[in-house]
């Protein structure tokens, strides 16, 4: 067990290698009920959003989810979050645990002068992460309905309770994550691993989010980072007029000073596992590093000069006083055969 | 390896280190990491033994273990000069925690002070120290 911001959680159960693969060729449950909401309704619920998260919330049907960042007025990321509209004007945010508080008094910070009702609701709901390929059919088996589409939410019983099933995840496999009532979590989460979910935790979680290339805010993106070096201009839809948002076009244009980096995906070319703070050799640092079950390989996120950071690059890296090789890969660094 | 265990023919260091020496082959001992180091550091996925003729001194670092955690060094329990490492573990790391008494073996070294022994734990000893 290891404390996170406040929690206490298991780092694994069986082992994080065997945890992972379950993941990637089965199914496996996560508890991440350390992670945060904030609701946001009422008539001005949409104009709020549009200005505290990144992505263009028009664009969200309900039943719909979204990715999006939350920035400062510089351009900064405070965090990453994904919102749920649950009714035309009735949204949900999932924070990360560490930030949770900082999103929520940003929110309530700027909800003043809007007609909308802001509430923090992360006493009220557990969170279990159901990841990987036969996630859908084990589920299946345990709902009153069908499941959601891909990036989508909905209201359902499993094992008996009722909670809000979204599909959704940040383990790069098919899955969905459940919202529901801490009281009845236990008893779904005896289900799940009963009908067949293999217990996983937070090592496997950063190993299966590093193969897929997403970032973990904290690590590889934070306030001192704007989404363009962090890869995540597509989640900015400047139009809107976010908070940030000039801040975030002025990113986009190229750097006459050549300084812009990058945040890339890295494989080592050998043996070794590059880690958080790791250099490289002629710029750039190491923000995520850890061993790749699938490719058992040492891989990680890092910044680099942005004209070093075009997939197939090599970089040295020096991991301890040695130096290691590494290549640049697309995101995500892993991905399944068809 | 799923059950604790500390073999009793084995001297201990506290950093969580075994060293095994043949009474036939006093000057002599072979390293490890014990039960207790292999579970807190979780599954290794690389150990770059240390070079023939590395020079161990007891309670330094002489090389490392790099689980999917985290890399970990690993402390010398004896001192003196490596005579052989364990090839094995390039291909098949996950034997220090299947069997870090026997196939998890890292290095057999020579031993420039064999009095040293002396302020090694047996396993009652070590078994005290983790508090079971």
């Amino acid at each position: 067990m290891m404390g996170f911001a406040g929690w206490e959680m298991p780092v694994w159960y069986d082992g994080v290698v065997a945890e992972h693969m379950a993941v990637r060729r089965a199914a496996g449950v996560f508890d991440v009920s350390h992670m945060g909401q904030v609701e946001v309704r009422g008539p001005d619920a949409m104009a709020l959003l549009q200005r505290l998260l990144s992505g263009d919330l028009r664009r969200l049907p309900e039943g719909g989810a979204q990715y999006g960042l939350i920035c400062d007025e510089r351009g900064g990321i405070l965090d990453d979050v994904l919102t749920y509209r649950l009714a035309e004007r009735h949204f949900l945010t999932v924070t990360n645990a560490a930030n949770h508080e900082r999103d929520l008094g940003w929110f309530l910070d700027h909800a003043s002068g809007f007609d909308v009702d802001v509430r923090d609701r992360r006493e009220e709901f557990a969170m279990l992460a159901v990841q990987g390929p036969e996630s859908g059919a084990l589920l299946a088996r345990l709902a009153d309905g069908p499941l959601p589409p891909r990036n989508h939410c909905c209201q359902r019983t499993i094992a008996g309770l009722a909670m809000l099933v979204c599909a959704t995840g940040y383990t790069g496999e098919a899955g969905v994550e459940l919202m529901l009532d801490p009281a009845g979590a236990g008893a779904v989460w005896d289900a799940l691993v009963g009908a067949g979910a293999h217990p996983a935790g937070l090592g496997a979680r950063d190993t299966l989010r590093l193969e897929a290339g997403l970032p973990l805010h904290g690590n590889d993106i934070d306030e001192r980072r704007n989404p363009i070096e962090a890869g995540l201009g597509w989640a900015c839809a400047e139009q809107t007029g976010f908070i940030g948002a000039e801040a975030v076009a002025a990113a986009r244009e190229p750097d006459p000073s050549a300084r812009a980096e990058r945040l890339v995906c890295f494989e080592i070319a050998g043996r070794g596992i590059a880690r958080q703070g790791d250099r490289i050799e002629g710029g750039g640092v190491v923000t995520s590093g850890g061993f790749s079950p699938c490719l058992e390989r040492g891989i990680g996120m890092a910044y680099v000069p942005a004209d070093r950071s075009a997939p197939g690059t090599e970089l040295v890296i020096d991991v301890r006083g040695a130096a290691r090789r590494a290549v640049v890969r697309a995101k995500p660094i892993y991905r399944k055969e068809q | 390896m799923e059950q604790a265990g500390y073999p009793d023919d084995l001297l201990y260091h506290p950093d969580h280190d075994w060293a095994r020496i043949d009474p036939a082959n006093p000057d002599e001992a072979t390293f490890g990491i014990t039960w207790y180091a292999q579970d807190a550091l979780g599954e290794v996925v690389f150990f770059d033994p240390p070079k023939l003729g590395t020079r161990v001194t007891k309670d330094e670092p002489y090389t490392e273990i790099e689980s999917v955690k985290a890399v970990s060094d690993v402390i010398g329990p004896l001192s003196g000069e490596v005579v052989a490492v364990n090839d094995a573990l390039a291909d098949s790391p996950e034997a220090i925690n299947e069997d870090p008494y026997g196939a998890g073996w890292l290095v057999r070294v020579r031993l420039s002070d064999p009095s040293e022994r002396e302020s090694l734990l047996d396993a009652a000893a070590y078994r005290a120290s983790l508090g079971s």
